[in-house]
């Protein structure tokens, strides 16, 4: 089979590419696009390392063959900060609680607590712990990243 | 190595077609949860992937008559957040909850859980104990199949060469109905399950149990529908001797293995006493509708 042609939006932008038909998502938005933010971990869907939105559901992006996201919007960690400067406030709270080490899993990690913050603006500890059991983080043991995860709703649930 | 393809075609009877000419070289992918994994680790080498979800009816939540029907390829978040489908049957959504992380739900549906055809998949005993219907479509038209008979073995089931599950109807629940499926794990989320209990079940108006389906998951090489167990709740009030009766087959139906997540005598015990809390929990919201 040729290569499939493919037309995606990811964070907005509109993007065409060509891919082999068993091409993953995270492959091509990481060694195609060049969108890098994106990080590959396990491979089999179980570290959430590579989670992104398609058409707004929280996936793996190891788990989505690319040609699926022909007329789909995608949206990637290079979506989320304001412009150049100004940070969402997870990133901004992360950085500032030490909601990270090694920063591996921390993509994965902003994206899926902003897909949780946007459904529950006020989730609970316990609710916030279950909704990020796909994200492994081998390095803070959790606790920082929820206090991130905290900090941030209750800023942006005073803005 | 065989060159792949991918076809996404927006017709039941164009997959079917499809399925058919590619014979044992073609693979379905639905959420691609379990399809994808077997494809990048080289476990299957498939000239062909058909992606079903651009079929409408693969992916429609509806009702009718208080029927409901939900679309195989339905992904476990979109059936989760359906409030009406949620209501009505609550333990196929907490089997459906417990697939994975959000992240593996976002993608991953029931007909995949089912077909998969793990004994431990859990949104199987639910469906079970609902009596939901596997409608499947193949070469030779369409059937209907409960869903206690589709899997066949760890790995298999009852599918013949092109076949394919379209999706699940569940029957219309008379008042006083209530499911229920809990899951016991070693750990409090992302894990396999070492027992399953799914029960549901139906009270007349004086309390009395007319009807009530038990199934198990992980205790055998398929998921299980339990008789017994459902018979020492009919006909009764649904009190302790019964419940104890319930326990009781359940845990004599269990044919588990000895694996790092429990021992044959743990998953014999801990299933007898999964089926009566599910079935407390099924009986009490019996008795609220």
């Amino acid at each position: 089979m040729p290569k499939a042609h493919v037309s995606t939006t990811i964070n907005g932008d509109e993007y065409e590419f060509l891919c082999e038909p068993g091409q993953t998502l995270v492959d091509v938005i990481r060694n195609g696009l060049g969108l890098t933010g994106t990080k590959e971990g396990c491979s089999t869907g179980d570290c959430g390392a590579c989670s992104v939105m398609l058409d707004g559901e929280l996936v793996c992006s190891c788990l989505v063959l690319a040609v699926e996201a022909d007329g789909k919007n995608v949206d990637t960690i290079e979506g989320m900060a304001e412009g150049e400067d100004e940070l969402h406030p997870l990133q901004r709270n992360f950085l500032e609680l030490n909601g990270l080490q090694c920063g591996i899993c921390t993509p994965g990690i902003l994206i899926a607590a902003r897909a949780l913050l946007e459904r529950n603006p006020d989730p609970t500890e316990t609710e916030i712990r279950f909704w990020l059991a796909g994200n492994l983080c081998r390095c803070t043991g959790y606790d920082k990243v929820i206090r991130s995860v905290q900090a941030a709703a209750e800023e942006m649930r005073e803005s | 190595m065989t060159e792949l393809n991918y076809a996404a075609p927006d017709s039941l009877d164009a997959a079917v077609g499809m399925l058919a000419d590619a014979g044992a070289g073609a693979r379905i992918l639905a959420g691609g949860t379990d399809v994808l994994v077997l494809l990048h680790g080289d476990l299957i080498e498939p000239e062909l992937i058909v992606d079903i979800k651009n079929i409408p009816e693969l992916t429609d939540i509806s009702v009718e008559d208080g029927a409901w029907k939900i679309g195989a390829a339905t992904s476990g978040m979109k059936l989760m957040g359906h409030e009406g489908f949620a209501a009505a049957w609550p333990g196929v959504i907490e089997g459906v909850a417990l697939i994975g992380s959000i992240q593996v739900k976002g993608r991953a549906s029931v007909g995949g859980n089912l077909c998969n055809a793990s004994p431990a998949a859990d949104s199987v005993p639910p469906l079970i104990a609902a009596g939901a219907v596997a409608n499947i479509a193949g070469p030779g038209g369409r059937r209907d199949l409960p869903v206690e008979d589709v899997v066949t073995g760890p790995g298999q089931t009852a599918l013949e060469a092109g076949e394919m599950v379209v999706s699940f109807t569940f029957p219309k629940r008379p008042p006083h109905s209530g499911d229920c499926y809990l899951r016991l794990t070693p750990r409090t989320e992302m894990d396999i399950a070492v027992v399953g209990a799914a029960v549901n079940v139906t009270l007349d108006d004086g309390g009395t149990c007319t009807a009530a389906r038990v199934s198990l998951g992980a205790v055998a090489p398929t998921p299980l529908l339990v008789e017994d167990a459902a018979a020492a709740l009919i006909g009764t009030p649904a009190d302790d001797a019964a419940l104890v009766a319930l326990s009781e087959a359940a845990s004599a139906a269990c044919d588990p293995i000895d694996d790092k997540r429990g021992t044959i005598a743990y998953r014999i015990k801990t299933a007898g006493v999964m089926a009566r809390r599910a079935a407390e929990t099924a009986l009490e919201r019996a008795r609220r509708n």
